[in-house]
């Protein structure tokens, strides 16, 4: 460039070769391109709505709902209005959700585990589960569990007992469970404090005898008590019932899970695990050679080499793609109202159904599923932080 | 630990000990008590399994359900008069099948080796003994014959001009639109409403409709995550985390909704139509991040060893970035479309009979009822047989392309 800066004459043909004036054109263009196609549909749906006489908004939600539930966490009754029933469908998602991750993770990591099985029958065993279970659709393996297996229990006059612990009819599962909802969440409240603390006292010792080489024994007691703090807990304070067949069929006392639930998390679980199991397969197989020698060597046996040297190493790998698998499952739960369980897209099906209000429903249901995501990606980016090397 | 002996130390390699029977099993089953405990409980569990499992099928079920149907499986309510379109649209397939095996495997000697022919052979028993393809067999085994052919004929072809390849890929691409006229009808054949298109036929024919329909949109989707114009990557990252936070049948479900009320008002494109869309627009989204993950791993110097040359953005894109990219990731891309044709099955909750939509239909016919476990077997046989060809052929596809390197 030579031209005095002065005469900066308008250039066309310079200006068209000049990248910078490209990537701000692209943008530009880019963006009119969405806004006219944002504004094309929006304006039609706006259209639309007047036509149909129905203005966007969200006060319906106070209306009431008029149907009923069949199972929920808080009190309902069919006169509350749409918001309370939407809380409800919340409510068994979250169920379905928790004890869903809960599972799959202990499913997922034991048949992902048992890949590496000295056993050639587990091994293989694993292998045809994981080949079998993801290359049929979540939603067939869901009817076949709802209709094929729970389906084909026996009615309740004929219903199954397993040890009189727990009983098993068409209509669903009845385990033992503690007598008021007070103290079960008392009871879960105190699983997951003892789990919490149980793993900072164990973490502690093993610090302690990283550094010192010695030691522990006090975190050994003090785990101790905490192990005896929570069975006492558990068997004790939770005044369990345990459920009672009834003369001519039914069942008293203990939880009922009902059939479309307990058929939802089977189905959740099976297909989700096996996901899990290839993650942690691939996290294991990620950790080399050598730390497996390196620890066999050190004389550990092959539970330790496990549990010590090598699945501490692939929780690094494992734990990002866990955090997309847990959350395939929580839209995956989304599938149940298939089976006719009130899970929140259920209850959000029922209430456009009735209310005519596609939009604010489809508003309110993607605002519900990001949340439930962006919560799990927030716990699991913690705890992937934690588990990161630590550079010194 | 075995100590070290002056004889171990030779340097022969060691001998490959062929197990006998009872060692291999000493080996893997019972090396200790508790691989023997495992051993004899899982044994216990699986035989009890099988056992159960095979004195029902063989004294409770009623298989009858299947042969009887076979046809609605397949191709849905189809007007039966019409069938021979859906044959010709089988012979397409599978003679553009046998011509890309021949094009695509003329340099590979097992083309026609014995286990592929032993293959073959099974295919032909299989349709011979299966009973609801007995009545067509005399279809099914000239098509067999015909991909035979085709891939005899492809080899040859292929030796004689090496550039067929991209024909092939062309012929492929028609084809697509040859199947949408045999299906629908039109230009001279009787048109076929789409509510009578369905089961296997309909499955298929949404599956690849999303593939095709997803792949444009992914890649765009991902180049502009990727891209360097900050407007261009937000607006992608919003649509494909939105899209990603949402569940499928919800989006199935509000795509049949909705679509018609972001239209102009009276337009209702078909409801075929509305269900490929918002399964294309969500695996679009999915599809993206597995090319994104493909555009990461390419390492950067190539982009600048272009630029260096002199090309341009979209040259280098096209060139040298993307075929990279897109080798690297095609294990995740089959891999969505093995879910994007798993997901096909939501489809029959938005009221389309495709094969689970058809199988429920059939069980709701009163001759049927309660033969949930025959007909959902059924299905899951067809639906694992696809999607494990579909894995198999991606892992052949990525060992082949790990030996180029």
């Amino acid at each position: 460039m030579v031209h005095d800066s002065g005469s900066r004459s308008f250039d066309l043909k310079a200006m068209l070769r000049d990248e910078r004036f490209w990537k701000i054109a692209f943008q530009v263009i880019t963006l009119l391109v969405v806004l006219l196609l944002l504004s094309f549909f929006l304006g039609n749906l706006n259209r639309n709505l007047i036509q149909q006489g129905r203005a966007f908004g969200f006060s319906f939600l106070r209306n009431p709902a008029g149907f009923s539930i069949g199972e929920s966490l808080i009190q309902y009754r069919p006169n509350d209005p749409y918001w309370r029933a939407l809380m409800v469908g919340l409510g068994n998602t979250l169920t379905l959700v928790v004890g869903g991750i809960v599972l799959t993770t202990v499913l997922g990591v034991v048949a992902g585990v048992a890949s590496f099985s000295k056993n050639w029958l587990l091994q293989k065993l694993s292998r045809v589960y994981v080949g079998l279970v993801q290359n049929i659709p979540l939603l067939l393996q869901l009817f076949f569990w709802y209709f094929a297996i729970f389906g084909a229990l026996p009615n309740p006059a004929n219903q199954i007992g397993v040890l009189g612990l727990a009983f098993l009819n068409n209509r669903g599962v009845y385990i033992p469970w503690a007598s008021s909802a007070l103290l079960a969440i008392l009871g879960i409240a105190a699983t997951v404090g003892a789990a919490i603390a149980a793993l900072f006292l164990w973490r502690w010792r093993t610090k302690i005898r990283i550094e010192t080489g010695v030691g522990g024994q006090a975190q050994s007691i003090a785990l101790a008590v905490v192990a005896l703090a929570w069975l006492a807990i558990i068997t004790l304070g939770m005044n369990w019932t345990v459920p009672e067949g009834v003369e001519g069929g039914g069942v008293t006392g203990g939880l009922r899970l009902s059939r479309e639930y307990v058929a939802s998390l089977t189905a959740l679980v099976f297909y989700t695990s096996a996901f899990v199991a290839e993650i942690v397969r691939a996290g294991i197989q990620s950790v080399s050679k050598g730390q497996w020698e390196a620890a066999r060597t050190l004389g550990l046996n092959a539970g330790m080499v496990m549990r010590l040297v090598v699945f501490p190493q692939a929780l690094r790998v494992i734990i990002p793609p866990m955090n997309s698998q847990y959350m395939n499952l929580t839209k995956n739960s989304s599938l149940a109202f298939a089976i006719a369980f009130p899970e929140i897209y259920s209850i959000a099906t029922t209430t456009y159904n009735q209310t005519g209000r596609p939009v604010e429903v489809f508003v309110v249901m993607m605002a519900t599923y990001l949340t439930l995501c962006l919560l799990i990606t927030v716990v699991m980016n913690q705890f992937n932080r934690s588990v990161q090397f630590k550079e010194r | 630990m075995t100590s070290v002996t002056p004889d171990s130390l030779s340097s022969a390699p060691p001998e490959i000990l062929a197990l006998g029977p009872v060692a291999w099993a000493k080996k893997n089953l019972f090396s200790d008590w508790f691989n023997s405990l495992l051993t004899v409980v899982i044994v216990g569990i699986l035989g009890w399994g099988i056992f159960r499992l095979a004195s029902w099928a063989l004294t409770v079920a009623q298989w009858q359900v299947i042969p009887n149907n076979f046809g609605l499986f397949m191709t849905g309510t189809f007007p039966s008069g019409l069938y021979a379109r859906i044959w010709a649209l089988l012979a397409v397939v599978c003679g553009l099948a046998g011509l890309s095996w021949g094009v695509l495997g003329r340099n590979v000697s097992i083309l026609f080796s014995r286990s592929v022919l032993i293959g073959l052979g099974l295919v032909c028993a299989f349709i011979v003994l299966f009973p609801p393809t007995r009545p067509s067999s005399l279809k099914l085994l000239p098509m067999v014959a015909l991909v035979a052919i085709a891939a005899a004929g492809g080899r040859q072809v292929g030796r004689k001009f090496p550039g067929i390849g991209k024909w092939v890929s062309l012929a492929w691409f028609l084809s697509y639109f040859v199947a949408l006229w045999l299906i629908g009808g039109g230009l001279g054949l009787t048109p076929v409403s789409t509510n009578d298109w369905g089961g296997l036929v309909l499955t298929l024919f949404t599956a690849v409709s999303g593939i095709v329909l997803c792949f444009p949109l992914g890649l765009l989707l991902a180049l502009g995550r990727r891209s360097a114009l900050p407007v261009v990557r937000l607006l992608s990252t919003v649509y494909i985390e939105l899209v990603r936070g949402v569940p499928l049948v919800a989006f199935l479900f509000m795509g049949q909704v909705m679509i018609p009320l972001f239209l102009p008002i009276g337009s209702r494109p078909d409801r075929i139509l509305r269900a490929v869309i918002a399964l294309a627009l969500f695996s679009a989204a999915y599809l993206a991040e597995n090319v994104r993950a493909g555009l990461q791993a390419v390492p950067r110097g190539q982009r600048e060893a272009a630029m260096s040359l002199g090309l341009n953005t979209p040259t280098t894109l096209g060139l040298i970035i993307l075929p990279q990219a897109l080798k690297i990731a095609i294990p995740a891309i089959v891999g969505q479309f093995i879910s994007l044709f798993q997901d096909t099955t939501l489809l029959s909750i938005v009221g389309l009979a495709e094969l689970l939509g058809i199988g429920k239909s059939i069980l709701a016919n009163p001759a049927y009822l309660g033969r949930y476990a025959e007909v959902y077997l059924f299905l899951a046989v067809i639906y694992w047989f696809f999607c494990y060809a579909m894995s198999l052929a991606s892992r052949k596809i990525e060992e082949k392309l790990n030996t180029e390197h």
